[in-house]
């Protein structure tokens, strides 16, 4: 058992969710700078594209399963396939390869 | 014909689904490590509610079972969350500049990096709702998945917990392939990205900073080269 848990939790939260509310709040015009505006436009792109790779390798049993469950997810999300649909499948790519590899 | 809030409500409901299900397996992980961190399944519980951010509330049990000071603990939750801040900049371009206070706090409680994705692939803007929903079915599996972890700790089906932590690269997947598929700029982006991100995580030099710093730097310095040098037409309603 920890002493002054909630302190500490509620420390944690306050400070996250002041970086995250702060600039939707004061941020409230389209901004005009061309550079900022494209800066933001390619920031989502990025930030999760760094952080699906190499992570993925590494998120599974086997980094065999992880690579394809990533080539799994990049062809089928190529082919327009929804959210749920290329989660679920990247899921399954693991189960199954886990459960082949086994076998071996 | 634009489609009302109670309408993006529940296509938000409907695309928080797969991100409460990753959440769950993530959190599970979660709880195990709250557990070590010498906290009961209700604070454990309490915080994800609370922070919903996988690599804060991560530091911040590995400081608690430290029993690190509450400055250096508030300290590095700026730091591994400061990601957040690029993305609530984005996010604020997308919103309708009417959007009620109100609205602009409870999204900024919520941007993690799936309700983010998904929050920013919406076409045009963002009905805040559309998010509300999004979180509806997601923090419950986040919430539920660290109680689990605390409670059952080891003794899950490893296989199980393997497939489902998959889920939520999926989900950002599915996010940036298809604006990638859309701009050949974003697909040079992702390959580069990739790279990037493979040698900062295998290089001496940079291994030894923390994940979340690394995904902040590489953010800035990749999307910054990528806006200099390819700069967004000023008619786009991107970002």
């Amino acid at each position: 058992m920890l002493h002054n848990a909630y302190l500490y939790i509620f420390t944690m939260a306050s400070v996250t969710f002041v970086i995250r509310a702060l600039p939707l709040t004061l941020i409230r015009k389209p901004i005009k700078s061309r550079l900022i505006r494209s800066f933001l436009h390619y920031v989502p792109y990025v930030t999760l594209a760094v952080m699906t790779f190499p992570a993925i390798l590494s998120a599974t049993q086997s980094w065999l399963s992880g690579l394809l469950a990533l080539l799994v997810g990049l062809v089928l999300a190529f082919l327009g396939a929804g959210l749920f649909p290329v989660a679920l499948s990247c899921c399954g790519a693991v189960l199954l390869s886990e459960f082949l590899l086994q076998l071996l | 014909m634009p489609l009302t809030h109670r309408q993006w409500y529940r296509r938000g409901l409907k695309d928080g689904v797969p991100i409460g299900l990753g959440y769950f397996a993530v959190a599970l992980a979660m709880g195990i490590a709250a557990r070590n961190a010498g906290l009961t399944a209700v604070q454990a519980t309490v915080t994800s509610l609370l922070i919903n951010a996988s690599a804060g509330q991560y530091v911040g049990f590995t400081l608690l079972a430290a029993r690190a000071g509450l400055l250096e603990v508030a300290l590095m939750e700026a730091v591994s969350n400061a990601r957040y801040l690029l993305m609530s900049c984005a996010l604020s371009q997308k919103l309708p500049t009417d959007t009620p206070l109100w609205q602009r706090l409870v999204l900024g409680f919520d941007v993690t990096d799936e309700i983010f994705g998904v929050s920013i692939s919406v076409p045009g803007k963002l009905d805040p709702y559309y998010t509300f929903g999004a979180m509806t079915t997601s923090i419950p599996g986040w919430a539920l998945g660290t109680f689990l972890g605390v409670v059952l700790g080891n003794a899950l089906p490893l296989a199980l917990v393997s497939a489902l932590s998959v889920g939520l690269y999926g989900m950002f997947m599915a996010v940036f392939v298809p604006a990638a598929r859309r701009e050949p700029v974003v697909m040079g982006l992702v390959g580069l990205s990739f790279a990037a991100s493979y040698l900062v995580e295998t290089l001496p030099l940079f291994s030894a900073l923390s994940s979340g710093f690394r995904i902040i730097l590489l953010t800035v310095v990749l999307s910054l080269g990528a806006a200099i040098l390819f700069p967004v037409k000023e008619d786009d309603n991107a970002p």
